[in-house]
């Protein structure tokens, strides 16, 4: 498998401003790549440094410092050479909602030097793809949000990139039309052989991708399949509640050799054959367990695993 | 890539950004009403109401205020276009429309360039209209006087557009847009002649006169209604230096313009 995307030692700090003294750093030293026709999945909460990833794929921000090639080509020296091959859908729109459907997708085309009759043919084919050939002269702010997100798409596709960056695609939609978005994805995927890089906050959406990178304040802190991922924690989840949770972490630590995590009061463990282990836990601690929950794990569990604290902390 | 492709991917890429101009302004009607109007009254109110009151001395009998004014309001009408065209850089910026712009493989030159002269045009489309009014208060124009206008208005046009686009670049919201225009823009416009001539004013006010750069599109636009006959006020400089110094000035606008898109904020 080929290599689409690498990133090395990639930093980006922004300067101070001022609110802020010192400069933010937003990315902090990170490396990965990303192979030829998967959908690779940026997850992190807000302000983990994913946008700001994104931006920089993108060609709208210029990294303090790292590498970053794209197709072989090097993102701060032939710029222009990469936004020929990469497709850009961002989270805010960008139709032009004054204008139809077919009136974005032309003077789309015509950044990316496409005109006459190849123009037009190619703009047929995307609106087949995407379903809106019969609203092609519809003005896009009279469209309903998931089909307006279904423009954007053909709006990216238009220059048939190899490579499609997608910042929060799901934002916004209702589940059919995120349903629908996805299928699209997929289909690019398996039929056109486009690598798609996409960005997240949504765990769900992230199981459906090929692999993920966790972002966490600037550093990747997991990567792989999400199946990877979650048998690499071991087995199942153990959440215990209990009136005093610290005590017991702590007798649970003399007693097992290690001390488990405690997440907003709740004592977790993660285990191999949780089922067997349980009865062993309460006939061991009586009395001081509430109640006690056997899940199998998450990637919110390979997130609290990798940061020690949740993926939404104070219900962000 | 040779010479030539290049030049037309810019070319494409400049016709299609000022096309997108164009249609956006047709599509908002009270836009047009608003951009046409509004200087219409202003000229006829502010003219007639002081024409009685204030006369410049060296102007002939048969000259009026509302005449004087008249070259003035032609500048304030594209100045008002000019705003309202480089305002719409904000609401594509927050829109999230200019994003795929920047991220598009095209010269910066042609992103300034497109949108410069989509405000161009609208703005020298409304002046030229205004221009039709002249014979009706008594300036007659030649064919010679209304080429050497619409070269002149052109030129001003672009050079507002290109001073707009610069300031629009770096903002991010249009209430930061409306105080630059109160403090920097209108009086940029009342310092330039076109509502009292800089003989009569202060000093001072005389120096700025004659630093700011749209005292000599005013005058040029001035001096071409004004070939043959009377020249109603006494100009500061010949009409090839005006016109020069106003194609400099445009020249600067698209130059700093296109820095600002490569140097300017992206986000």
């Amino acid at each position: 498998m080929r290599e689409v995307v690498i990133i090395d030692k990639l930093t980006h700090s922004y300067p101070p401003s001022r609110r802020q003294y010192k400069p933010r750093i937003a990315l902090n030293n990170i490396t990965f790549t990303i192979q030829h026709s998967e959908v690779f999945c940026l997850l992190g909460p807000n302000g983990s440094g994913k946008s700001t990833l994104f931006r920089i794929l993108s060609t709208l921000l210029r990294p303090t410092s790292g590498i970053i090639k794209i197709f072989d080509l090097d993102l701060i020296h032939q710029t222009d050479n990469i936004r020929h091959i990469i497709g850009v859908v961002f989270q805010n729109p960008s139709v032009d909602k004054k204008l139809t459907v077919r009136e974005n997708l032309v003077h789309q085309g015509h950044l990316y030097n496409l005109s006459g009759n190849l123009l037009n043919d190619r703009i047929l084919e995307m609106l087949t793809k995407v379903k809106l050939l019969d609203r092609a002269d519809d003005v896009v702010e009279k469209l309903s949000g998931g089909l307006q997100r279904r423009v954007e798409l053909a709006k990216a596709m238009l220059n048939k990139p190899r490579l499609l960056i997608l910042d929060e695609p799901s934002t916004g939609l209702d589940p059919g039309a995120r349903r629908d978005f996805d299928n699209h994805l997929q289909e690019l995927r398996t039929v056109d052989s486009v690598t798609v890089l996409l960005t997240s906050h949504i765990l769900e959406e992230a199981e459906r991708c090929d692999r993920i990178a966790i972002l966490d304040q600037g550093n990747v802190v997991a990567l792989g399949s999400p199946q990877k991922l979650k048998e690499e924690l071991g087995g199942d989840i153990i959440s215990i509640t209990s009136k005093d949770p610290e005590t017991l972490s702590l007798s649970m630590k003399k007693y097992f050799h290690s001390a488990p995590h405690i997440i907003d009061g709740i004592i977790r463990i993660e285990r191999q054959n949780g089922h067997e282990f349980i009865p062993e836990l309460v006939q061991a601690f009586p009395g001081q367990i509430d109640t006690v929950t056997l899940s199998k794990p998450t990637l919110e569990d390979v997130f609290i695993q990798k940061t020690g604290h949740r993926f939404w902390e104070n219900g962000k | 890539m040779n010479y030539s492709t290049q030049l037309l991917r810019f070319s494409l890429a400049v016709l299609t950004l000022c096309r997108r101009e164009l249609v956006r302004f047709y599509r908002q009607r009270s836009r047009i009403i608003g951009v046409i109007a509004s200087p219409l009254v202003f000229w006829f109110l502010i003219g007639s109401g002081l024409g009685g009151s204030f006369r410049h001395p060296s102007a002939p009998p048969d000259v009026n205020y509302l005449e004087y004014f008249f070259p003035g309001t032609i500048v304030l009408i594209m100045l008002f276009t000019s705003i309202f065209s480089t305002i719409s850089i904000i609401e594509d910026r927050r829109e999230g429309f200019l994003q795929s712009v920047i991220v598009a493989p095209i010269p910066r030159s042609s992103i300034a360039l497109g949108k410069i002269s989509g405000g161009t045009l609208l703005a020298l489309i409304q002046a030229l209209i205004l221009l039709g009014l002249a014979p009706f208060i008594g300036i007659s124009l030649s064919i010679t006087s209304v080429l050497l206008a619409t070269v002149s208005l052109f030129l001003i046009a672009f050079g507002l557009t290109g001073l707009g686009f610069c300031i629009a670049w770096q903002m991010d919201s249009t209430q930061g847009f409306h105080a630059i225009m109160n403090l920097f823009l209108i009086p940029l416009w009342l310092l330039s002649g076109a509502l009292f001539p800089a003989s009569g004013a202060a000093g001072w006010i005389a120096t700025i006169m004659k630093l700011n750069p749209l005292t000599y599109s005013v005058a040029a636009v001035r001096q071409s209604l004004y070939l043959h006959g009377h020249i109603v006020v006494q100009e500061l400089l010949p009409l090839p230096v005006s016109l020069m110094i106003t194609t400099t000035f445009a020249l600067l606008m698209f130059l700093v313009s296109t820095a600002v898109v490569k140097h300017g904020k992206t986000l």
